[in-house]
């Protein structure tokens, strides 16, 4: 083989190896998409059942609730419309009822959410954006500087629930 | 009366980068001695400005001062010293000042470390960081001034995130800003040599030292913000491919490979075009990745709202930056010509290799953390990229530059036998095949052998590598031997030998790990991979600033007690958040870690126990990279020029001025 066609042909694999590359690149993009929807959404099966998808809302009032184990359930809600999610394990410490939330998961036939991952953000007053838009969409937007406003409340909030042994407000 | 004195050196230091961006490029346009030699004072006076601005802030949180907005937003009387000194930059405004400040340092540190280098370039370097500046020094006069004056005055502060109120929060931000920004020494010497249109080898020659530093500043940057979400977030991950931690990352890819293309570009004059345009791309992406961690554009798109004028502002900038840059290039680039031939089996074609993967890793990483951004801003739809995407497409990619690091380094220039290099390595790929199979054969899975070997690999041949250059030395005595080589041959195995032990860190605790989240009464115990974890009970434990409660749990195995963890729910007192820190015992070969995590019921908590074996050789590895950097920066051909500068200092100073 002449030295200028082992070359084109060295080039031709190299293009060859990028391109597929490329090719599992994409592919695997788009198979880990993950999609966000709205509870009115979900409530109105706009959501997928068997994908992974992202949901989010205020967690609403009184509504957490705990069985014996780490097993957790609580709704959320976009103001308009309640789903309930279920998850097992630990929340992290900005989780608490009247905040925003953004859960991981999937749409289990009974309509429940079944949460593999709950969010934690880096900032308590931080609303998470698409728990904001999910309000939004419900015709309830958040103004930015309502949640800046809220740190005095934050401040005489206990955080721990009520059955805390010894963890009440200072 | 601080504050204002430290505004008003900011706005001198922008009329002086004025001034420095404009006079320099006009004497080197002209070739006017006097407007050049302008460059290197003007360049010391903008970083005292700058220096004693950040230092006024910095003043300003020391002392409370809470008439300031950006103290009374992020810090409070009761911070200890060290994190009042951390939220000097835990704020945006705060944090641009910070940037400006390591800018100006790097601009000082050219003007002292390139004396040798000729006006014109020096000049023209200058000038280029200079404009960079003045867009910084803009942004932050315009929009997001750190000195801005509060009224009425609160009588305390709103604190500082607790999240950041940790050791290595105080370090990680200069670090990592340190890096980012020093890709800009890098890519004003690109810029400057597209500008007098002199792109050679010494052009490679200078930027070399600067890319490495700025790299190992990064290196380390990153690698201290995955051990802090490691041991303060709560959770015992390392790294999440969050947008955050994508946004450092992308500017470290670009650099690795700036710093290996720039190898070829100095030795062998080839790839002259590809490193400008991959300096340009390191700092554009750093420019980028502090712009969409502290704009906020990350915590969402829409808060551009809140401040129209900053996203505006952002966009324009980097626009200009980035879009001139390559337009310059584009104009300049076809003059460069090729350099030197290479066979396809050579230095330079594993070199290549390595950019390409490093630049398909880039672009793929890039395509997961813009896209969700993109499709948002076009108000599409709201999504997000999950990890596995990150990793199912990471980890592969980065298979084939590992091999190479085992065979790079003994190729030749130009041109190499292939059977000469199976010869060479063919001992080194059974070795570590050997090796890979013998440590994982008490947890079997395909990815541990794989890493494993990998890891060894890169070892074992590095090794090879050094043994085979020192025992060549025609010298007698060992230590001898070893010293004649260059200290960049042994800072570039170390680096290796760092990427070896980040690998074995990663494989082994991606493989073996133990996680369990459970119910623990108080006084019970539960047993986690051989461990048991007694949870002996809580106490109260007042810190400076918060208030903790404190589990205490007792690890034994086999009945012998191993630690004792104290794993901590702190409840910060200004701000009422609540935060977890993990007990954790380091080990060289296990982490034991546990976390509180909420009470449920009467006496029983909530508790996250995990066993993470080789997890501190994640970072260890990348310390060990940075070192290798840091090695690789004391080689005697830069300590020599320094020598040389001394020596030619006195006699022919006015001389090197003259342009050609």
């Amino acid at each position: 083989m002449k030295p200028r066609s082992r070359r084109f042909l060295w080039i031709v694999a190299g293009l060859a190896i990028l391109g597929l590359a490329v090719t599992l690149v994409l592919q695997s993009f788009r198979s880990n998409l993950v999609f966000f929807y709205t509870p009115s959404q979900v409530a109105s099966h706009q959501a997928p059942t068997g994908r992974e998808f992202r949901i989010g809302g205020l967690v609403e009032d009184g509504s957490l609730a705990r069985d014996a184990g780490l097993g957790v359930r609580f709704k959320v809600t976009d103001t308009a419309r309640t789903i309930i999610v279920d998850y097992r394990g630990i929340l992290p410490d900005l989780f608490k009822e009247g905040k925003g939330v953004v859960a991981l998961g999937m749409l289990g036939p009974d309509g429940v959410f079944h949460a593999s991952q709950v969010l934690a953000k880096h900032d308590e007053n931080y609303m998470p954006p698409e728990a904001a838009e999910a309000l939004r969409a419900a015709g309830k937007p958040i103004r930015g500087t309502l949640f800046a406003g809220e740190k005095p409340v934050v401040t005489q909030a206990v955080p721990a629930p009520a059955t805390s042994p010894s963890h009440g407000s200072p | 009366m601080i504050p204002e004195l430290g505004h008003y050196a900011l706005i001198l230091a922008l009329c002086l980068a004025l001034v420095l961006s404009v006079v320099p490029l006009v004497g080197a346009a002209r070739g006017n001695v006097v407007l050049m030699g302008l460059a290197r004072p003007v360049a010391r006076v903008h970083f005292f400005l700058v220096a004693f601005a950040f230092g006024c802030l910095a003043f300003s949180f020391y002392v409370n001062d809470f008439s300031v907005a950006n103290v009374a937003n992020n810090s409070n009387s009761r911070l200890p010293d060290a994190y009042r000194l951390a939220a000097t930059w835990g704020s945006h405004e705060g944090s641009l000042l910070l940037w400006v400040l390591m800018l100006s340092i790097w601009m000082f540190a050219v003007t002292v470390f390139s004396r040798n280098l000729p006006l014109d370039v020096c000049a023209r370097v200058l000038a280029v960081m200079g404009i960079v500046s003045v867009g910084f020094l803009l942004f932050m006069l315009l929009t997001s001034n750190p000195f801005e004056r509060l009224f009425p005055v609160p009588g305390e502060g709103n604190d500082l995130n607790p999240l950041l109120q940790d050791p290595g929060m105080v370090f990680h931000p200069p670090m990592l800003y340190m890096g980012y920004v020093g890709f800009s020494v890098a890519y004003a010497f690109a810029i400057a040599a597209l500008l007098g249109g002199r792109l050679d080898a010494t052009w490679a020659r200078w930027s070399r030292p600067w890319t490495t530093a700025a790299w190992c500043f990064l290196t380390i940057g990153i690698s201290l913000g995955s051990a802090w979400s490691y041991y303060v977030l709560g959770w015992g991950g390392w790294w999440f491919w969050d947008p955050v931690e994508n946004a450092s990352f992308m500017p470290w890819l670009a650099g690795t490979a700036l710093i290996h293309s720039l190898a070829v570009t100095e030795k062998r004059g080839s790839f002259k075009s590809w490193t400008v345009l991959l300096a340009i791309v390191a700092f554009s992406l750093s420019l980028l990745g502090t712009f969409l961690v502290r704009s906020g554009v990350l915590t969402s798109v829409h808060s551009f709202a809140t401040d129209p004028r900053r996203g505006v502002f952002i966009l324009i900038f980097l626009a200009l930056v980035i879009g001139g840059s390559l337009m310059l290039y584009a104009w300049r680039a076809p003059s460069v010509g090729l350099g030197a031939r290479f066979s396809l089996l050579s230095r330079e074609s594993m070199l290549l290799a390595n950019n390409v993967v490093l630049g398909v890793a880039l672009a793929a990483v890039a395509l997961g953390t813009l896209y969700p951004l993109v499709v948002d801003a076009l108000g599409l739809n709201k999504l997000s990229v999950g990890a596995p995407y990150f990793n199912a497409v990471f980890y592969p990619l980065m298979i084939p530059a590992l091999i190479l690091i085992g065979v790079g380094p003994i190729t030749r220039w130009r041109s190499h036998f292939f059977l000469e290099l199976w010869q060479k390595r063919r001992v080194a790929l059974c070795l570590s095949i050997l090796a890979a199979l013998v440590f994982s054969s008490r947890h079997w899975s395909a990815w541990l052998v794989l890493g494993l070997f990998l890891a060894f690999w890169i070892l074992i041949t590095a090794a090879d590598h050094i043994r085979t250059r020192v025992m060549l030395v025609p010298r007698p005595g060992l230590l001898n031997k070893f010293r004649a080589n260059s200290r960049s041959f042994y800072g570039m195995h170390l680096a290796h030998i760092g990427v070896a032990i980040f690998i074995i860190g990663v494989t082994v605790v991606k493989c073996t790990e133990i996680e369990t989240d459970t119910r623990l009464q108080i006084g019970a115990s539960t047993v986690v991979g051989g461990y048991t974890f007694r949870f002996a009970g809580t106490r109260e434990v007042p810190g400076p600033n918060y208030q903790a409660l404190e589990g205490r749990i007792e690890v034994s195995r086999d009945g012998n007690a191993v630690a004792v963890l104290f794993p901590q729910k702190r409840k910060y007192l200004a701000s009422g958040q609540v935060m977890t820190e993990a007990g954790i015992k380091n080990g060289l070969f296990r982490d034991l870690y546990v976390s509180l995590g909420e009470p449920i019921g009467q006496n029983a908590w909530a508790v996250r126990i995990y066993i993470k074996p080789f997890v501190m050789w994640i970072w260890g590895g990348c310390f060990v990279m940075a070192f290798g950097g840091l090695v690789a920066l004391s080689d005697r051909r830069y300590r020599l020029r320094i020598r040389e500068r001394r020596r030619l200092r006195g006699a022919a100073s006015h001389a090197v001025g003259v342009p050609t």
